[in-house]
């Protein structure tokens, strides 16, 4: 809770920070890996979601049963609850 | 709420203004899905149909089929009420336009059941950033739901859900990913369940404790901040890990942390993953025996609101059986997602168990088993 509260607290710093970056994204940035590099990034075992109806299914069934909600990348709706 | 919404639009055109990189629209695909939980009293089963196709270059479109076939004798149910079968239809609909080098999306959803109505309408842009190394999206949602009760044909509640989301992926080297998910949630309106009931001592009763109904705050407003790590090990195989917090304004703590590993063989992939949730602090307003009737202006005796942790052990193959592809399908595979979770809880005490003073009773815990069959098609 506390963590939240520092980070609300500054939430328009960091935000307004981030839209900096985003804007210097439009500078030419000098990629550190660069694309002939990524053979293993692209390969499938690397993607965070590799089925999303899967992944969709799975956070349904936790945030039905747990406390905690959200900052899983899978956007869900409904209840299914009572 | 409006500083969050001026926060998000100062970010969204910063993100729209500038010259984006990369971006890429989702692939073509299908996927047919058969879900299976049980666990605690309860079956949950159903089909779940995705379809996603790409038009006109720049568009892609998504359409998602839902269901759940609910059979419930929880613990919940069976102490206070009867069992019940019921069934709950989801249908979504999303829409992704690349334009240049960024990325709209708009979806709607709408979840129906016989007691509960809802329906989400979420809007998000991604954004590929320093040369393709890092992805920042922003989203919203906005979730207009119905709370009805069975028997009681008058009793209909609003409840209103926004939801404001950040993202960001990185690559940081030629081996590892990183992601950052952090996500707030607002509800307003009708916040409980409306048939389960709290406990409450009560010497009149031959049993010690009587019921009634529960009583949530109107409002609640939750944080969650995750962060995920995929490494590519030397010999083709992935390791992955994540830990996400989470608060709110009900006092609800909670951690999760995933470890899993990923390993192709031939046309197959394995995965296994093990999962850990703890819930170290419960809802403010939970107890499983209040010392009297209407003892606090709120209360709850939900067994997600109170202290307890869970465990959920993963294994998944998948198996590419058309390698080459076959006319106009590229790729396809059949999977098999097997769970097993287990459940204990620290404040919530099972009460099937009688002839002992009330909070006397062991504490409640179960454990389920969750099986995921799909098939899928790349086009």
């Amino acid at each position: 809770m506390r963590t939240f509260a520092v980070l609300r607290a500054t939430s328009w710093r960091r935000l307004l920070l981030l839209a900096g970056l985003i804007a210097l994204g439009g500078c030419h940035v000098e990629p550190w890996v660069k694309p002939y590099e990524r053979a293993h990034l692209a390969d499938p075992i690397m993607e965070f979601d590799r089925n999303p109806v899967s992944s969709v299914y799975t956070d349904h069934v936790h945030e039905v049963r747990e406390g905690s909600r959200g900052a899983t990348g899978s956007a869900g709706g409904g209840c299914g609850c009572n | 709420m409006i500083q969050r919404i001026g926060i998000l639009l100062v970010v969204a055109v910063a993100v729209l203004v500038r010259s984006a990189v990369g971006g890429v629209l989702p692939e073509d695909r299908v996927d047919v899905l058969l879900h299976s939980f049980d666990g605690g009293g309860v079956t949950i089963q159903g089909p779940s149909v995705l379809v996603r196709k790409q038009f006109a270059q720049k568009f892609s479109a998504s359409a998602n089929y839902y269901v759940d076939k609910v059979q419930s004798a929880s613990i919940d149910v069976i102490t206070t009420a009867s069992p019940y079968k019921e069934e709950r239809k989801q249908w979504s609909l999303g829409l992704d336009y690349l334009h240049d080098r960024w990325m709209l999306n708009v979806g709607i959803i709408d979840s129906e059941e016989p007691d509960y109505s809802a329906k989400t309408f979420s809007f998000g842009v991604s954004q590929d950033l320093f040369g393709d190394l890092t992805t920042v999206s922003l989203g919203y949602s906005l979730g207009k739901n119905e709370v009805m009760r069975r028997g009681d044909p008058t009793f209909k509640e609003p409840m209103d859900t926004q939801s404001y989301r950040l993202g960001l992926s990185q690559i940081l080297t030629k081996n590892l990913l990183a992601g950052f998910s952090y996500e707030t949630i607002t509800d307003e309106g009708f916040l409980n369940n409306p048939y389960r009931q709290v406990r409450y001592l009560d010497p009149s009763n031959p049993q010690g404790y009587s019921y009634e109904r529960e009583v949530y705050p109107r409002t609640r407003t939750s944080d969650a901040a995750a962060f995920r790590l995929r490494y590519y090990l030397p010999y083709r195989a992935a390791i992955y890990g994540e830990y996400r917090t989470f608060s709110d304004t009900w006092q609800i703590k909670g951690n999760t942390f995933e470890l899993g590993y990923t390993h192709p063989h031939g046309g197959w992939i394995f995965d296994g993953k093990l999962r850990f949730y703890d819930q170290p602090r419960g809802a403010s307003f939970y107890n499983d025996l209040f010392p009297y009737a209407n003892s606090q202006n709120f209360m709850a005796r939900h067994k997600e609101l109170s202290v307890f942790n869970s465990q959920d052990l993963r294994l998944e193959a998948s198996y590419d059986f058309l390698k080459g592809g076959w006319k106009f399908v590229e790729k396809g595979t059949v999977n098999v997602v097997y769970d097993h979770m287990l459940f204990n809880y620290d404040d919530f005490r099972d009460l099937r168990v009688t002839g002992v003073a009330p909070g006397a009773e062991p504490l409640y815990h179960f454990d389920a088993d969750v099986i995921q069959v799909f098939v899928s098609f790349w086009f």
